[in-house]
């Protein structure tokens, strides 16, 4: 298989790519890990004019937390700089939960965090995670920046808000309130299938409370689902194993899962609520091991 | 379409975009006439006739088509030729010296580490990616580092053996190296790393 023909460029800044995306009007697809996009691409489910490839553009591919604690991942960013990083665990337990179960090790070594977010497939992992961070995407357009909320970003399977002249060229998660704890878990048949179901529990603990959380949830509805009823549930408690109960019962709720080849939608409500459970019982004990 | 890379006709030159690339592959320094979407699965198998990087899938699912791009295990499938621009691509073809079979390779002999052996190239370069992080792999972290490659053979428990195996030879041949004294700089630097690994 091979896609349709398409004109290719490789831009040197994100000021020139942008001017190029500007010039065809929509026609044109970012080229960052290409994991999604060119599988697309051979199935002809996308038939872009351009392609207007950024791997050639430096100093894009950092993760690194500004002195505020501000995160940052660049554009080019593989899972496997996140998979493998010494840094992140500390500062970011939720996307260090998640990078290493995102497709199978081959697509990690290409495939780019704010790629994926962009591709915002339902059964994308990165979107929940940053749902649950209350993290944002930064877009450059030719009017400059702009920065959008990873919860508004998707407006649909396989659909954002980006304009048709605009790059996402970083991700970006607010610095915490507090200690920063969380997790991913994820159900998947076997390596590198979609998920049956993901969960990504955030929460910042302050005084030994909770004092924000986050609840996104991967393959069970149309798009990535902001569970924030169930995060509201965490939020004021000590996370005792009541509180983690309820908001698992109102993220399992939140879900709209659809019954398939990969489990019936009971099941796959089920394991929401077993998902949140156990990161809620995973970030107990390590706060225990902390005290 | 087996000539998509090859000569375009006169009558389609205006409209066809054509880029050349220049890329070394296996050692050797290559260059290319190619249309922006073949891939560079295809730029090595049809092109250059390296016919050992194998298109199983064609859906970015099954690792057969495996290389190593700058000494990063990735599906050639994936990726666009035009990507390899100024690259270094290794592919199963480039493991084996004109006199001796790679370790790996002689690892998956020893082992029964393929039956019909059409994963096998790729499994043995995402082996050679891990090996050279982490000359002493766990079985676990083997089956981690291969698990982006299928085989339907089943032959996953030979797989494994033979990757062991392969990670002992290379860690008594840089042993040995370094006791003798005269291996080049870099088989000592894999002695050195083989060693701290051990520490």
């Amino acid at each position: 298989m091979y896609p349709s023909r398409f004109r290719y460029e490789a831009p040197s800044t994100v000021a020139e790519a942008v001017a190029m995306l500007a010039a065809v009007d929509g026609e044109a697809k970012i080229l960052a890990g290409g994991q999604s996009l060119i599988p697309m691409m051979k199935l002809r489910f996308a038939a872009p004019a351009m392609i207007v490839d950024i791997n050639g553009i430096g100093g894009l591919d950092y993760h690194r937390a500004d002195p505020d604690g501000t995160y940052r991942i660049g554009a080019l960013c593989r899972h496997a700089d996140l998979e493998k990083s010494a840094t992140l665990a500390d500062a970011q337990p939720t996307i260090a939960a998640a990078a290493p179960v995102v497709a199978d090790p081959l697509v990690r070594t290409r495939g780019t965090l704010v790629g994926s977010v962009c591709h915002a497939d339902p059964q994308g992992d990165w979107a929940s995670v940053m749902v649950s961070l209350e993290g944002a995407i930064v877009a450059q357009g030719p009017n400059g920046h702009r920065s959008i909320q990873v919860a508004d970003l998707i407006d649909g399977p396989f659909q954002t808000v980006l304009a048709p002249d605009e790059i996402a060229v970083e991700a970006v998660v607010p610095a915490a309130r507090g200690v920063r704890a969380g997790g991913y878990l994820k159900l998947e048949r076997r390596v590198g299938d979609f998920a049956t179901v993901g969960v990504a529990v955030s929460v910042e603990m302050s005084g030994g409370s909770v004092a924000r959380a986050g609840i996104g949830l991967t393959g069970v509805g149309p798009a990535t689902i902001n569970a924030s009823d169930a995060a509201a549930a965490l939020v004021g408690t000590v996370l005792d194993a009541d509180a983690v109960d309820a908001a698992a019962q109102l993220a399992a709720e939140a879900a709209q899962p659809r019954s398939d080849h990969r489990g019936s939608a009971d099941y796959k409500r089920h394991v929401v609520a077993t998902f949140v459970r156990r990161i809620g019982a995973q970030i107990q004990r390590s706060e225990q091991e902390a005290a | 379409m087996s000539t998509l890379y090859e000569e375009v006709p006169p009558s389609f030159a205006e409209d066809v975009p054509v880029r050349r690339v220049e890329l070394t592959v296996n050692g050797e320094r290559r260059a290319a006439d190619v249309e922006p979407r073949l891939l560079l699965a295809h730029l090595l198998r049809n092109g250059f006739r390296l016919t050992g990087t194998h298109t199983g899938c064609d859906t970015t699912n099954c690792g057969a088509c495996t290389v190593l791009y700058d000494g990063v295990p990735v599906k050639s499938c994936t990726m666009f030729a035009v990507q390899a621009d100024g690259h270094e691509v290794l592919t199963v073809e480039g493991l084996a010296t004109a006199s001796e079979l790679h370790p790996i390779q002689e690892g998956f002999k020893d082992e029964h580490g393929l039956q019909c052996g059409f994963c096998t190239p790729g499994m043995m370069l995402a082996a050679k990616a891990l090996l050279e992080e982490n000359p002493n792999p766990s079985e676990d972290e083997i089956r981690w580092a291969l698990s982006g490659n299928l085989c339907r053979c089943t032959g996953y428990q030979n797989i494994v053996k033979a990757v062991m195996w392969a990670a002992d030879k290379l860690g008594a041949n840089a042993e040995s190296d370094g006791a003798d004294d005269a291996g080049d700089a870099s088989s000592a630097e894999g002695a050195a790393s083989n060693a701290g690994g051990e520490g």
